[in-house]
């Protein structure tokens, strides 16, 4: 109980009971449904799921991404610092952003200004929050991309984004995110639309990163492998909902949620027998309409039984800092109670 | 099995690079996508390319199914050279070579019934019986795992992984010989992923159908293909069954790519990383493709282009250095 106490002293952000709604066609769609999760000092913490699972929604609420452009409704808290981030104003958000808890995003030329060089959008940011002046910020802001690794960092400062290959705006992106030493890095698919080569040295320098500067890491991915490389943690998204959390080696190792076991049976990886099927998860996952009533996973779960398809299950505690959403675990665990 | 049903030679293609040297007018620089590449595709096999983006194994495919017209060399199909071919030659060949694209939704005609796209098809080729037509294209849907209701759908009611298989019924409905799938299943979801690469494998058992496979994912690519062919920049760097690709990699570049590749149930220890990213070639090219980033590579390596050669039976490599040491 104590370890527990501490622990939660110790959260730099701390997620609970949290719900994001869209309204489509006059409803109100649950895109996020009730997710509690935490993310420790220094650690880096990924989020997996498929298309359509609410991770990146998930990731964008706690930066309020959405408020100024969707009709969007939130439940539950967001405590970062112990600070309720969804209380704040609009204008309170915005000293946040970028300056407490960063964000990159898949596509990173997207992100940038076509028609303001690197220097000047890295040095915006460092003028902005933390009130530098122009010459200050550019010296930080040329610190700023050797670190992230780009040669000839004096070079790129007066360079436009699509100068640059893709590799090189991504690292772009992390040096504009940590420009201002956030103590939160959300990093939504950065290296999605990178070639492999390429996202292994940006998957090295962000964990070369949250080694140095200590910062935490909220990753997030659909890739399994990507997750083994650099995570500590993962948290399995389903539609909205957290399905499983683990350490990321006992996640790998004893993977306990159908879709979770699913997910890791489907990849081809390089220790798949040749010329067998591989094994798939049938169907594919419901629209945000049909929902399905009790377990979020029961209309494409092989051993789904009446009570999934009626009640949802609790998340449950099978072994320390291992949670699953599960009604099979969920039985168990009574049965151990009683006894 | 071992009959050759396709074979490529010495295909080369430059496509021209905007805005290069500030010059508007006069010769444009060329970007070479293509550079010599020379491989065969035997009957009933999947042949597997793969490579990073920019490294010319899409430029490969198109040429085949003769969607761009190569500079030089040759594709000899049933014993003619598709490249010298005039358009109207080469018409009823488009028939036994078809491709499936990454993105087939932007291929579809949103305004038409799945029916009718997959009835086109079979206009175009010459089928003028209304229910023969119609008897065929249910057999094919249901062939890749869709059902008769598809027929009167639309593309937009279909989900990805459903519209993948329908682009794989386009391909089927003609019986070619050989498919050239690009990146069919890159846009999935693993789990749909999965469903899709079981159904080519299960269609090329049971139809005898030859598959040019091209991926960027090692793992994807292992798991489908008999033959593998490794490009960097434009080149084939190595060639080898599957097993002996992956068991015995010989490239510096094959190593460091199937290092590279994450995958969830290997450790690894200390990360030998790859520096440096895969250049824009826009002239002729002097030494060893990958030379700029190999960190094996030597003065020969800069002085010399290596020629692909024979290491083992069926394991071409093209570099100076496999088997000196």
């Amino acid at each position: 109980m104590e370890e527990q106490m501490k622990q939660s002293e110790e959260t730099i952000l701390e997620v609970k009971d949290l719900s994001v709604f869209f309204s489509v066609h006059k409803k109100w769609l649950a895109a996020v449904d009730s997710v509690s999760f935490s993310v420790a000092p220094g650690e880096i913490t990924g989020i997996v799921g498929e298309s359509g699972s609410g991770k990146s929604v998930m990731s964008q609420s706690i930066l309020r991404l959405r408020d100024h452009d969707t009709v969007v409704k939130y439940n539950g808290e967001i405590l970062f610092e112990r600070e309720d981030l969804l209380k704040k104003s609009l204008s309170g958000m915005q000293k946040i952003r970028g300056n407490q808890i960063s964000i990159i995003f898949q596509d990173p030329l997207n992100s940038l200004s076509p028609v303001h060089t690197i220097g000047e959008q890295l040095s915006e940011i460092l003028m902005l929050h933390k009130k530098m002046g122009k010459q200050q910020a550019g010296k930080r802001a040329v610190q700023m991309l050797e670190l992230t690794g780009i040669p000839g960092a004096e070079a790129c400062m007066k360079k436009y984004p699509f100068e640059l290959s893709g590799g090189m705006q991504q690292r772009v992106m992390i040096a504009m995110a940590l420009a201002c030493e956030p103590k939160l890095l959300i990093a939504d698919e950065p290296t999605t639309a990178l070639d492999v080569t390429i996202q292994e040295q940006i998957l090295y320098l962000i964990q070369e990163l949250n080694e140095k500067l200590g910062m935490s890491v909220l990753f997030i991915t659909h890739d399994m492998g990507v997750v083994s490389q650099i995570c500590h943690s993962v948290k399995v998204m389903y539609l909205g909902q957290i399905v499983e959390e683990a350490k990321t080696d006992r996640l790998f190792a004893e993977p306990l949620h159908p879709y979770t076991k699913g997910l890791l049976a489907s990849i081809p990886h390089l220790g798949v027998e040749k010329g067998k099927k591989l094994p798939t998860i049938p169907g594919t996952v419901p629209p945000l309409s049909k929902v399905p009533e009790g377990c979020h996973f029961c209309t494409r779960c092989s051993e789904a039984t009446k009570q999934c398809r009626s009640e949802q299950p609790p998340s449950v505690e099978v072994q320390p800092g291992h949670f699953v959403k599960c009604w099979k675990y969920a039985e168990k665990q009574g049965q151990k109670g009683g006894a | 099995m071992e009959e050759c049903l396709l074979e490529v030679k010495g295909l080369k293609k430059t496509y021209p690079l905007h805005g290069s040297g500030g010059r508007f007018f006069g010769k444009k620089e060329q970007m070479y996508a293509v550079d010599g590449i020379t491989f065969e595709i035997k009957k009933g096999e999947t042949y597997g390319l793969v490579g990073e983006s920019g490294c010319g194994k899409s430029t490969t495919g198109r040429a085949i199914v003769g969607l761009d017209k190569p500079d030089a060399g040759s594709i000899f199909y049933q014993g003619k050279d598709l490249c010298k071919l005039s358009e109207k030659e080469f018409r009823p060949l488009r028939k036994e070579l078809q491709m499936v694209f990454q993105n087939t939704l932007s291929a579809l005609n949103p305004r038409q019934r799945i029916g009718s796209i997959l009835e086109e098809i079979l206009i175009v080729h010459g089928e003028k019986n209304a229910s023969a037509r119609k008897e065929r294209a249910l057999k094919v849907l249901q062939q890749v795992g869709l059902s008769e209701e598809h027929y009167f759908r639309y593309p937009h009611e279909l989900s990805g992984g459903q519209v993948q298989r329908l682009g794989i019924a386009g391909a089927l409905l003609i019986e070619p010989k050989l498919i050239v799938c690009d990146e069919p299943v890159s846009a999935l979801d693993v789990s749909i992923q999965a469903q899709i690469l079981n159904m080519l494998v299960e269609i090329q058992k049971t139809s005898g159908i030859s598959l040019l496979f091209i991926s960027h994912d090692i793992g994807v690519i292992r798991f489908i293909s008999d033959r593998i062919g490794v490009m960097y920049l434009g080149t084939l760097v190595e060639e080898a069954d599957a097993e002996s690709l992956f068991e015995n990699p010989l490239h510096p570049y094959t190593k460091a790519l199937l290092a590279s590749a994450p995958d969830p149930y290997i450790v690894r220890g200390k990360r030998n990383i790859l520096r440096g990213e895969q250049p824009v070639r826009t002239g002729e090219m002097k030494g060893c493709a990958f030379c700029g980033r190999c960190p094996y590579a030597e003065e020969i390596c800069k002085e010399k282009t290596p020629e692909m050669r024979g290491v083992q039976k069926g394991h071409r490599v093209a570099c100076h250095l496999v088997g000196e040491k």
